[in-house]
């Protein structure tokens, strides 16, 4: 079974599945097949082949989310010119329309592959899978995947990635995890953006959005940083260079998807 | 607002169960959906009854069973409940814990009729048929 949707069965959790046994007659002469299977089954199984794809070529896969204008392309932009060329960036962008973030990523020099997904509100794997197949992976060490601007739907998704980031803007309040909990408890790295307009604001208090993310049981770091301002970059990079070096070392990653309770290798802060 | 995806892929799923079995109708659909799934279940039961159309669950009813978030504490041993936005243990409100349950988005069954008249069926005890059904199962 899966271990990255958290739909396996668990001993925690396995005695809401009564266990009659594979098949059985119903009284009205149906045949009932017991399954258990997760709901996204086809997605996972597809992202599954795209971590060991990726695995294979030793790229990290970062998923980036965040609502709609928190700064996920800017901060992506100011990662490229901090961190190129020491380590190859690529960047798969996903939008409804426009190819206006590739072509953002591409000025930068870095490759960009732009997915629009139409009306979908999340990227899938299947997606994510095509994209892959249009970039040169031995050509990269880090692979951010720039998922639509949604704080529902993308945490459900598996892509075949390493790890969940999730950006949160001081301008969207500092209590945002607690309103997106399914988002917020799923991210392996929680990034303050826009930190440079916490002296104009008077409403945003870090320590109450790390402590909101603390609440939903997750120990990630909440780091502030700013785009504009390369100086509050450094966690950042360290937390990336740290966590590509993780899994260039062997573990195996998978994101801080729908935990079940299982132990996640690397990702999870310990404390 | 990706419950008709869901749908779609849980119809994918009954698909190939009702394939593998030679069933040409799905009768009943049962899930468990938790809390901390991402999943509404009345835009879940919504989205179904669009998607099921011309697929062999175009009648079936889908069932959704829910689970309760569980808990288990790493900082005192404890398991107890919680709620979606406050994960935090029930006796020393530690942050420190590991989900038990609660996050389940799983097809649990699926009821099948219209069984290939040719066809194995298994008995109950999950072995094959020591000859072939000579009746369709209603």
């Amino acid at each position: 079974m899966c271990e990255t949707c958290g739909c396996t069965l668990t001993p925690g959790n396995k005695h809401l599945v009564s266990a009659t046994g594979t098949l059985r007659h119903t009284n009205d002469g149906r045949v009932s097949v017991e399954v258990l299977t997760g709901l996204l089954h086809e997605n996972n199984r597809q992202a599954a082949h795209n971590r060991e794809h990726l695995d294979q070529h030793k790229v990290l896969a970062v998923n980036l989310m965040s609502s709609p204008g928190s700064g996920k392309t800017r901060l992506l932009e100011a990662t490229i010119r901090a961190i190129c060329p020491k380590l190859r960036i690529g960047v798969v962008e996903g939008d409804l329309e426009t190819e206006n973030d590739a072509e953002r990523i591409r000025a930068q020099g870095v490759p960009a592959v732009q997915i629009t997904t139409g009306r979908a509100c999340h990227l899938d794997a299947h997606m994510v899978h095509d994209a892959l197949h249009e970039m040169d992976l031995d050509d990269l060490d880090l692979l951010f995947i720039e998922n639509v601007g949604n704080l529902v739907c993308p945490a459900s998704f598996d892509l075949g990635h390493h790890v969940n980031v999730a950006l949160l803007s001081v301008t969207e309040g500092d209590d945002k995890p607690a309103k997106y909990p399914v988002m917020f408890r799923a991210a392996d790295l929680v990034l303050l953006s826009k930190c440079d307009l916490l002296e104009v604001l008077d409403d945003f208090d870090t320590e109450a959005a790390a402590a909101h993310v603390r609440t939903l049981g997750n120990g990630a770091d909440v780091l502030p940083l700013s785009a504009r301002q390369a100086d509050t970059l450094k966690p950042w990079l360290d937390w990336l260079e740290a966590t590509l070096a993780t899994m260039r070392g062997g573990a195996k990653l998978v994101p801080r998807m729908q935990a079940d309770g299982t132990a996640l290798y690397g990702t999870e802060a310990t404390g | 607002m990706h419950e008709l995806a869901i749908c779609q892929e849980m119809l994918s799923l009954v698909e190939n169960v009702a394939m593998e079995r030679g069933a040409a109708r799905v009768d009943r659909i049962v899930v468990i959906i938790g809390p901390l799934s991402g999943v509404e279940i009345p835009l879940l039961q919504r989205a179904f009854s669009v998607a099921r159309t011309r697929t062999p669950a175009a009648d079936a009813t889908l069932e959704v069973e829910t689970s309760d978030i569980r808990i288990s504490c790493r900082s005192c041993g404890a398991t107890s409940g919680a709620v979606a936005n406050k994960l935090t243990c029930g006796h020393c409100g530690d942050w420190r814990v590991d989900l038990q349950q609660g996050d389940e988005m799983l097809l649990k069954t699926v009821e099948l009729s219209g069984i290939d008249r040719t066809g194995e069926i298994a008995d109950r005890d999950g072995e094959p048929a020591h000859a072939p059904i000579s009746a369709t199962v209603h």
